[in-house]
């Protein structure tokens, strides 16, 4: 008995050695920690960034992202015409653009991977991306049943014509985007849902998937029938989902991984050393920390309440004590550096005037004033509890600066989101990233009718404002427009409280590693990323 | 026969615990899809419950798992939309099983001997002191012990990779991590039943023949000493695959217990249902060898 058992566990533990060394793979030319474990790859149904980077590198869009400053340049599009009214985009591919199985890519696969984005069967959360072509809302909604009447069409094998309902300066900065990039039809009609698992997938990127192992890794190799496989300067890519700041800093010190790429992966609590070092770099991207009222309570449905919580404030303790990544505190909603665009200055600190504006609504020093909560996600698997520090310094505070009592109320995040989507909360936790380098991501979100405005608040005022602005063809006007719109939001009505704006981080060797720039958008091509010889 | 009547049992009893995993997880309030951007339209969410079945009374819901579970298919993850819960299984399970199995071993391995080494030590300095260093094993846990040997181990002195899963080498610190609590463990079971024997007067009588203290310790005492240790193996197996959730994710292995914590924070329904299913029928099935082991080794105990 004894004898069997201690045989059968020899076994096992040498299966699992077996198991463990079996997989015999060459080492990647570069090794990337990406963050969280990517929830899709097919760019009809991600929305996180860290699939987002993976999917870029597998799909091409009709352009793509400058390595350096994040802009579109041509993509598979080599060029294209814009009609005088800006309505109307006509793309020319490339003769030499094939998919990783040797046929050509056509504009009708364009016009494919476009339709199914906005089918209804296909539920992609991100089909918002293509609400700006003409009739595609209606389309995506089930107001309209005929696909040949979304504004995309292909008069020729590489002539893609795109119609849009007004004027979109960002509209070709959206075609990099992951979810209109060029999927291959065949392949995802034999395969349905699970078509990124049936090898070889066709791609029209730089790189070929060629293992993608949940919460183990996604190996990428370069595709050499890229129609720029010239400018592809890695062989194998590694891409391991890794979540604990620790072991990514670990992996990184130990030379086993080249860069560490998502903000998610940075250890606050060494920041501060971190920041010293020569292979750590911090940049401004567009991303806004902001604080959430439900207009719909008392007192938070006075305005004066609103402006007064968010004047006593003081952003610099936030950003200098608790998130220390050198970010910038905001008294607007759109960050600096978007493109073509200068927020107007909101509320700025000033304790007295809250005071002021907290007895002209009624509570002098605070008193009467009912005691209400600020909600805020509770980080899973100790994380750097930002969030919890925030809410504590928010805390004392409005206590310190106005005398009222504020309860701190912590959820798990998908709880968090069904509360603030319910209105179910006082005062909340809030970020935004952009997801195009425009106002209007920053804008759009707070009109009345959209899913992510979650405050209550139904301005028509602002609503005009912001769908003016977008039909303008001209920046100016559209600025101005927008700035009007932003200004009701930040001060006049102060629907939200900005508190700063986000700082990417990444972390690789510049002796070591070339091709990697810090861009407002926090986009990085992989094709153009490599070890220095 | 005995065996098959217990197996057959099982089966209500893994229905009562899908049923209940299946209503609990939708209890919780959000939902698979609850993000932080909302979709552009609630028409794209009316859609995506569609396609998920979502939106039907529950009871048919589960009538539709249920069915396709008897033909091996426990649906989409919905957090995982290109993988579907059986893939996510089939391969993190073996990395699970093969870490829990190593940690196994070490516990034994390294229990046993320092168990019987103490018993054979019993009120010398190296009694208290290897007694001191099993408690701390048995009181330091995981979350710590994983860190302290990455830093000094990995870190410091470069003998081992710091995280992942590729070589043997990289399996070194998780399955030391994992196991030293049971190993600490075993290593008192095994102390206080060695003592015992050691004062038995089949002991004494083996000492008054004259046979040299090593071989009374492995011909006469250990058999007997060891099936305190051998009782405890089963749940102790049990715990090990199925609690390495914490170590995992330290070392970023690519097993299944971080899907079994992050499965409910996502409200991943399949796979939260899918998970407790296996893990359920693992834990039954481990408690039903673990008595059919005890009547091999204790003639006594008759099952029925």
């Amino acid at each position: 008995m004894l004898n069997r058992a201690v045989s059968l566990l020899a076994t096992l533990a040498c299966c699992a050695l077996i198991g463990a060394c079996g997989r015999r793979e060459p080492p990647a030319d570069l090794t990337i920690l990406n963050g969280a474990e990517p929830e899709s790859l097919d760019p009809a149904i991600m929305t996180g960034q860290p699939d987002l980077r993976v999917c870029n590198a597998l799909f091409e869009g009709l352009t793509r992202y400058d390595p350096k400053t994040g802009e579109a340049i041509p993509g598979l599009a080599e060029r294209w015409e814009i009609s005088p009214d800006l309505r109307t985009y006509t793309f020319h591919l490339r003769s030499n653009a094939v998919w990783s199985t040797g046929e050509p890519i056509t504009a009708a696969d364009c016009v494919y991977s476009w339709r199914r984005v906005l089918d209804p069967k296909i539920a992609a959360e991100y089909s918002g991306q293509l609400f700006f072509v003409k009739n595609a809302e209606e389309f995506n909604t089930g107001k309209i049943t005929d696909p040949a009447q979304v504004g995309i069409r292909a008069p020729g094998p590489r002539v893609f014509q795109v119609e849009l309902n007004s004027p979109v300066p960002f509209f070709l900065n959206l075609c990099s985007f992951g979810t209109l990039c060029v999927v291959p039809r065949g392949h995802v009609e034999r395969h349905g849902d699970r078509w990124l698992m049936v090898a070889p997938v066709p791609v029209s990127g730089p790189y070929v998937l060629e293992a993608w192992r949940l919460n183990d890794k996604i190996r990428l190799r370069k595709n050499p029938r890229y129609w720029d496989a010239a400018n592809t300067h890695s062989e194998i890519v590694d891409l391991l989902p890794i979540t604990s700041p620790n072991t990514a800093l670990n992996l990184f010190a130990t030379g086993e991984a080249d860069i560490i790429w998502d903000k998610t992966l940075v250890p606050t609590e060494l920041l501060d050393e971190l920041r010293k070092r020569p292979d750590f770099h911090t940049f401004d991207y567009i991303g806004s920390y902001f604080i959430r009222f439900n207009v719909t309570r008392k007192p938070f449905d006075d305005v004066r309440v609103r402006q007064a919580l968010t004047m006593a404030i003081d952003k610099r303790r936030l950003t200098e004590r608790i998130t220390r990544g050198g970010e910038k505190t905001a008294t607007h909603h759109t960050p600096p550096g978007v493109a073509g665009y200068r927020a107007p200055e909101g509320l700025a600190h000033n304790p007295d005037q809250a005071r002021r504006l907290l007895v002209a609504a009624g509570f002098p020093g605070g008193r009467g004033f009912p005691r209400f909560n600020y909600l805020f996600n509770a980080n899973a698997g100790g994380g750097a509890k930002t969030d919890e520090k925030i809410a504590v310094e928010l805390q004392a505070m409005w206590k310190q600066e106005l005398g009222i009592d504020v309860e701190l109320r912590s959820q798990e995040w998908k709880v968090y989101l069904a509360t603030q989507r319910q209105l179910d909360y006082d005062t909340c936790r809030s970020s935004w990233i952009g997801d195009y380098n425009d106002a209007n991501t920053f804008l759009d979100m707070f009109m009345s009718n959209n899913g992510n405005n979650r405050t209550g608040w139904k301005s028509a005022r602002y609503d005009a404002l912001v769908r003016q602005a977008n039909q303008q063809a001209g920046p100016r006007e559209r600025e101005r427009l927008f700035q009007q719109a932003e200004l009701l939001l930040i001060r006049d009505e102060t629907v939200i409280a900005p508190l700063y704006f986000y700082t990417g981080f990444f972390a690789f060797d510049p002796n070591r590693i070339e091709g990697i720039y810090a861009n407002v958008i926090d986009q990085h091509p992989i094709q153009s990323i490599r070890r220095r010889k | 026969m005995y065996f098959l009547k217990r197996l057959l049992a099982l089966i209500p009893l893994l229905l009562v615990i899908t049923f209940l995993a299946f209503v609990l997880v939708r209890v919780a309030p959000g939902g698979p899809f609850d993000k932080e951007r909302a979709p552009a339209s609630p028409e794209i969410e009316r859609a995506l419950k569609e396609k998920f079945h979502l939106d039907e009374p529950l009871l048919k819901q589960y009538g539709r798992w249920l069915w396709g579970m008897l033909h091996g298919d426990f649906g989409p993850s919905l957090k995982y939309r290109n993988h579907n819960v059986t893939d996510i299984i089939l391969q993190g399970l073996p990395v699970s099983l093969a870490l829990g199995a190593l940690a196994f071993g070490f516990a034994l391995g390294v229990g046993i001997p320092a168990g019987v080494w103490m018993a054979v030590r019993r009120g010398q300095t190296a009694d208290y002191s290897m007694g001191f260093i099993t408690v701390l094993a048995v009181c330091v846990p995981g979350f710590v012990v994983g860190p302290l040997l990455v830093m000094q181990l990995a870190i410091e002195l470069r003998w081992f990779p710091v995280a992942l899963w590729a070589t043997p080498w990289h399996v070194v610190l998780p399955t030391v991590a994992l196991g030293l609590f049971f190993a600490g463990k075993v290593s008192r079971l095994m102390r206080e039943s060695m003592t015992e024997v050691l004062q038995k007067e089949f002991i004494m009588t083996a000492r008054a023949k004259g046979l040299t203290d090593s071989g009374i310790l492995l011909k006469h005492a250990l058999k007997p000493a060891l099936l305190p240790v051998i009782s405890y193996a089963g749940p102790m197996l049990a715990d090990l695959l199925t609690g390495s959730f914490v170590i995992e994710n330290i070392f970023q292995i690519p097993g299944i217990g971080v899907f079994l914590v992050n499965s409910s924070l996502n409200r991943d329904y399949p796979m939260v249902v899918g998970l407790v299913v296996l893990y359920a029928a693992m834990l039954l099935v481990l408690n039903l060898l673990v008595d059919l082991a005890y009547t091999r080794i204790d003639k006594r105990v008759k099952l029925d």
